[in-house]
């Protein structure tokens, strides 16, 4: 037998469930890091706060009803990291997605559909022109979006200054339309069942992370946006358009960054300048503590998603405790994204050592 | 080519001509907007005028832009913390300072600490850029999260006010001298920087090591620990920056000190005329840049833009000056120049 | 066998590279079941011809046809050059590490299910296109996890399940064993017989005569010419290569007789070695000799060079330096203890191209004096403009950018970098290449004088005349390793190129 064959570490385990944690372990060990880590912190928090509640499963359904916003553009983000590129406007976005909906309800009377149509347009041409300088212009990705950040904050000054109020009926029942789940009801003092609720951002939410992952997983454009961000060169040898693919991915990044402006916009029912300061490097922070480095070629949105969770639950913690500043759960979260950077370098650098 | 000239090269190459370019447009709008622009009067013994105005507003922005530079040019990176490290050392200083009528330590003191603090956060940049190889954008956006947080943690989440009158000597006059105080502090950076930088071999260790560090290593020089210690420095100067900003106010804001100022002094450099990918640099560049910011913001206030609306017109502004860094478009200029004027001999862009 | 009708022609190509001519009216021919060998020294353009074939890289005049198309192709991207029916294995594996062994085989052309990538039956048919190869890996996981020499087979299986009319192989064999080249040697022969046309580039004489039927030469960017293996034999081949015609081979004075009298060891190195780049190796350098290291492209010469000055970090063996036990840790150990090292690629590892001349120059004794004891700015210009004056530099201004000189000038500026710091030990790796005939001269001339000055010299390049003028000895490296050494009466160029290309004793 030649060396050839015995290169390859194979596994060998025999049940279904083990095979599948060796798989995740061996190929994917950040994500697998990331859903340990949500999970043993879920399990603390049912100690922690046992008589808070924190078991209803109305508490966990909380954390994607606040963050369904977050969890849509952490997708797009997803697929930025993946080429390695990086966007640091979808904050401005997201606060002139909702300010440019709200002075269309608002001001210009305008029905919520037409609206959000015209918004998720914005966010496909704000994305392409990115995406053109990025990859046709070979401008620095950072650079680039960092424009992008300025214009869009700016543009949502331009735009009103004043905080504006969406008070439009059909908007503002969309917004507050409770979907009750079938199960997983509770008696509450006063001895009437209660069953959990989510909104439909939710669904709209999950919907995209299923959609993302299909992409990422079962298309040719998903694939190549791998093999794009794993080596820019050997993919163009390779013969993928790279330029496109990253066209592309910016594209729908843009669209994915107006569509969490407008399940965000749903949240707040409103808009003022400052809204979702810094809410870029939420998207980012959670992408990467979901085990997708910056460094590219490496990721997926399932991982994003617990990123999301990870940081939601966190700060359902500081709530919870009461007595401790919210700024603890920003201090958290970025001492997990140091320790998953540093994760992430270490591993990097041990894949050096044995080349 | 051999061509008798005034000028070695044509004047658009020196490295400073964009940059005193641009000011000089923002300058000259500002002269057309309001014809006392340059005027500078005394006024209750202190100076004062537009000009001053400027000056004074954008010397923490000048001193970021000092440190920044050296970041970019040896890492070819950015380093995004600063603004977050602004508020934490301006924190940490009127934590220590105290609310009270007299300081709670010496002055001195408080301002060695938050200088400290800046060197921590450096040093814990520069670790991770350096020694863990982790892109400087990551690596700093960690104390960019955190930093503020830590900030607010010191003061409590509190607006804190310092009361003794000599605390905002700093950000405003000294008694007595016309000149105000955050000038000299730039001018004192800016001259101690260049001197270190011209007086032993660091600043050629730098562009070295950012132009090539494959070659830079073989002739011996230590391409991580120079790394290092512009995370290091540019952490010290976000640390002056924040105390000139709390000093302004004699008062410390954790959420809005120094928001948005890393991305200021990235544009600085850029406008500066210094490549974002690291390498050759100009210090200089990168103070007019900075100059030139406070000037396009102070022109826009002038004309009654809001401040919250600024950002659209910076963004036009990063946007062309990148634009015309990017090679694919001076190529394509290239070729239209060569088309429209065919037989006329086109030097090679270099 | 029988070779068919040509099925790819180049004609005239030309391409500049920076200004500097890489390809000058180069052709080549393929015909259908042939496998033909594309032979050059480092810098012979080899490369430069697949990647404007491929589309990797434009080129400025020529054509290009392919059979069954009635004018000339321009592959303006590796996409189209895969769709005219050209695919490559490039010399640098270009895979991409991050995504499966299965996916780097099928991307952009994944089999599907209902409008979705159908994975099960994308690894099945990758698993067959290995099996081809003889090798039997896990195709699911990711590429990144295997040795150099599987993605190598990666790459190959890739190349020829795509090939349908040409394939072309830039040194694929560097990285293997020999049982993995005799897989892949089988599989050649059977595409061979199926009637495509293989462009095999290699260092390997040996692989040359076994497998190849036509050779055809290029040197300095262009064509020597094409030859049928049988009709040349391999010392001929190796004489194309270096450009000298063997049947006129005068004897070249050698100019340099090396030390005289009793001799001091400056370096002395055994069993040195440093793993994945130079196997052990004994050397031993005297004061006042040049030693030169001859060995054809990926041979081992510079990676021998760079663990003498600890570049890369030799990880066996002994080194003494000037009679002591020397470990470098950073080449900054190497130049206080008085080493210099010029590397191969001046671009990317000797100039520092927006920095000036001066600084150019001064660098390296700079480093040497650490960074608080700078040189004054006189000292700094006076050594620039004495070096400028020495080595006749040719530069505008002491202050120009060292990128705007040409390429011997910049060379030329390397040397003085490390002439400044007076070493005892020079390492001179390809000093003399893609530089004016003129500049060359002067450089030998330089290295005999600086030995008589008493230095210890490595000096490496691939011309041999070069060699025989300047070197008292020769070290001659084969396969990452030291085979063989020459000194005295018995460097001639025939002794040089028959222990270089082996097979027959020194």
């Amino acid at each position: 037998m030649s060396k050839v064959n015995t290169a390859a570490p194979q596994s060998n385990g025999s049940g279904v469930f083990k095979r599948v944690a060796q798989k995740l372990l061996e190929r994917n060990f950040l994500l697998f890091v990331t859903i340990v880590l949500f999970i043993i912190a879920y399990v603390a928090g049912l100690f922690a706060f046992k008589d808070k509640n924190f078991g209803n499963l109305q508490v966990f359904l909380n954390l994607l009803i606040s963050n369904a916003g977050l969890i849509i553009i952490a997708v797009g983000m997803t697929m930025v990291l993946i080429i390695a590129g990086i966007d640091i406007s979808v904050g401005s976005v997201v606060a002139v997605t909702c300010m440019m909906l709200a002075a269309m309800m608002e001001k210009a009377k305008m029905e919520p559909l037409p609206a959000v149509l015209i918004v998720l347009l914005f966010g496909v041409v704000f994305g392409a022109v990115q995406g053109w300088l990025i990859s046709y212009l070979k401008l620095q990705p950072f650079i680039v979006t960092l424009a992008g950040m300025f214009f869009a904050r700016g543009l949502t000054a331009v735009i009103s200054l004043e905080m504006i109020t969406v008070t439009n009926e059909a908007y503002v029942k969309l917004a507050q339309y409770k979907m009750y789940l079938p199960f997983g009801g509770y008696l509450n003092r006063k001895g009437e069942m209660i069953y959990p609720y989510i909104y439909p951002t939710v669904i709209l939410a999950l919907a995209i992370v299923v959609l993302g992952y299909i992409m990422l997983r079962y298309t040719k454009f998903g694939r190549t946006i791998y093999a794009v961000g794993g080596n820019e060169y050997s993919a163009m040898l390779m013969g993928l358009n790279v330029k496109r693919t990253k066209l592309l991915v910016y594209i729908i990044n843009g669209f994915l960054a107006t569509l969490g402006g407008v399940a965000y916009s749903l949240n707040t029912l409103g808009a003022f300048v400052e809204l979702a300061r810094g809410f870029e490097m939420d998207a980012i922070a959670s992408t990467v503590i979901g085990g997708t480095p910056l460094t590219g070629g490496v990721g997926n949105v399932i991982g994003t998603l617990f990123g999301v969770l990870i940081k939601a639950l966190i700060e359902t913690f500081v709530s919870f405790q009461g007595n401790l500043s919210s700024w603890w759960s920003k201090i958290i979260i970025s001492a997990l994204l140091a320790l998953f950077i540093v994760l992430q370098s270490l591993l990097a650098m041990r894949k050096e050592k044995q080349r | 080519m051999k061509k008798i000239s005034i000028f070695k090269k044509p004047i658009t190459q020196y490295s400073l001509f964009m940059p005193i370019l641009c000011l000089f447009l923002v300058l000259i709008v500002n002269l057309i907007q309001t014809p006392h622009f340059f005027k500078i009067t005394i006024q209750n013994g202190v100076l004062y005028g537009y000009i001053i105005d400027i000056l004074n507003r954008s010397s923490g922005l000048v001193i970021l832009a000092v440190g920044m530079t050296l970041v970019v040019a040896s890492s070819g990176g950015t380093d995004i913390s600063v603004g977050a490290v602004c508020a934490l050392a301006g924190a940490v200083c009127v934590a220590a300072l105290g609310t009270g009528e007299t300081y709670k330590m010496p002055y001195i003191a408080a301002v060695l600490l938050a200088l400290l603090i800046g060197l921590i956060c450096g040093v814990f940049n520069g670790f991770l850029v350096s020694f863990m190889k982790v892109q400087p954008m990551v690596a700093t956006l960690i104390l960019f999260t955190a930093g503020r947080g830590i900030a607010q943690l010191v003061t409590g989440s509190f607006i804190l006010y310092v009361k003794p009158k000599s605390f905002t000597y700093l950000g405003s006059f000294i008694p007595g001298v016309p000149i105000p105080t955050p000038c000299f502090v730039a001018a004192f950076v800016v001259i101690l920087t260049w001197l270190v930088l011209t007086k032993t071999s660091l600043g050629m260790y730098i562009q070295s090591v950012g132009i090539n560090s494959k070659a830079s290593f073989l002739v011996g020089l230590n391409s991580k620990v120079i790394i290092f210690l512009t995370y290091v420095f540019c952490g010290i100067c976000a640390a002056i920056a924040g105390l000139i900003s709390v000093s302004r106010t004699a008062s410390i804001d954790a959420n809005n000190v120094g928001l948005y100022i890393e991305l200021d002094a990235i544009l600085a450099v850029a406008i500066g005329g210094n490549s974002l990918a690291g390498g050759k640099f100009s210090l200089a560049g990168s103070v007019i840049g900075a100059i030139t910011i406070q000037a396009l913001t102070t022109t826009l206030y002038a004309m009654r833009v809001a401040a919250d609306q600024l950002p659209l017109y910076k963004a036009i502004v990063v946007v062309a000056i990148v634009a015309i860094q990017s090679p694919v478009l001076r190529k394509w200029f290239k070729n239209l120049t060569l088309k429209l004027a065919p037989g006329k001999p086109v030097k090679e862009a270099m | 066998m029988a070779i068919g009708k040509e099925i790819l022609k180049m004609r005239h190509i030309t391409k500049n590279f920076l200004g500097v001519r890489a390809l000058n009216n180069v052709d080549f021919t393929l015909r259908a079941g042939e496998i033909h060998a594309l032979m050059g020294e480092n810098g012979a353009g080899k490369s430069t011809l697949i990647k404007v074939l491929t589309g990797a890289e434009e080129f400025e005049s020529g054509e290009i046809w392919m059979d069954g198309i009635p004018h000339p192709i321009i592959n303006r991207s590796p996409q189209e050059a895969q769709h005219n029916g050209i695919s490559t294995v490039y010399q640098e594996i270009n895979l991409c590490p991050n995504i499966s062994v299965a996916e780097n085989l099928f991307i952009g052309r994944e089999p599907k299910k209902h409008g979705m990538i159908d994975w099960k039956t994308m690894n099945k048919k990758a698993k067959e296109a290995l099996a081809v190869l003889d090798v039997d890996i896990d195709v699911t996981i990711n590429l990144e996890n295997y040795s150099v020499a599987i993605q190598q087979m990666v790459a190959i299986a890739r190349a020829v399940d795509i090939s349908s009319k040409v394939l072309i192989l830039d040194e694929p064999t560097s990285s293997l064993n020999d049982f993995e080249v005799s897989k892949l040697f089988a599989v050649m022969r059977k595409l061979k017989e199926r009637g495509l046309g293989i462009i095999f580039v290699t260092h390997f004489l040996e692989q040359v005569y076994e497998i190849c039927d036509r050779i055809t030469v290029l040197r300095n960017g262009e064509l020597v010419g094409e030859y049928e293996v049988d009709k040349l034999p391999r010392v001929q081949l190796v004489a194309r290569m270096m450009g000298k015609d063997f049947d006129d081979l005068a004897e070249i004075k050698r100019e340099h007789k090396g030390s005289t009298g009793k001799e001091e060891v400056v370096v002395e190195a055994k069993g040195l070695g440093c793993s994945g780049k130079i196997k052990p190796f004994d050397i031993t350098v005297n004061k006042g000799d040049v030693v030169g290291l001859s060995g054809l492209l990926g041979s081992g010469r510079s990676e021998l060079a760079r663990a003498l000055y600890g570049a890369d970090r030799p990880d066996k063996g002994v080194l003494k330096f000037k009679g002591k036990r020397f470990t470098s840790r950073a080449p900054i150990d190497s130049i206080r203890a008085g080493m210099g090292f010029l590397p191969e690629n001046r671009k990317e590892e000797g100039i520092i191209a927006d920095l000036s001349v001066r600084e150019n120059i001064i660098i390296a004794l700079q480093a040497r004096q650490g960074m608080f004891k700078l040189l004054s700015r006189k000292e700094q210009e006076e050594f620039a403009d004495r070096f400028i004056d020495l080595l006749k530099i040719k530069t505008a201004d002491r202050e120009t950018p060292v990128k705007q000189l040409s390429g011997g000038n910049q060379q030329k500026v390397i040397l003085a970098r490390w002439l400044l710091t007076n070493p005892d030990f020079l390492i001179l790796d390809e000093p003399t290449r893609g530089i004016d005939v003129g500049t060359k001269t002067e450089i030998q001339r330089l290295v005999i004088k600086l030995a008589e000055e008493g230095k210890a010299i490595i000096f490496i390049s691939s011309e041999i005349e070069e060699m025989l003028r300047t070197c008292n000895r020769m070290a001659i490296l084969r396969d990452s390793s030291k085979v063989g050494e020459l000194s005295g009466d018995e460097i001639t160029q025939v002794n040089i190129m028959k222990a270089i290309a082996g097979g027959t004793t020194v």
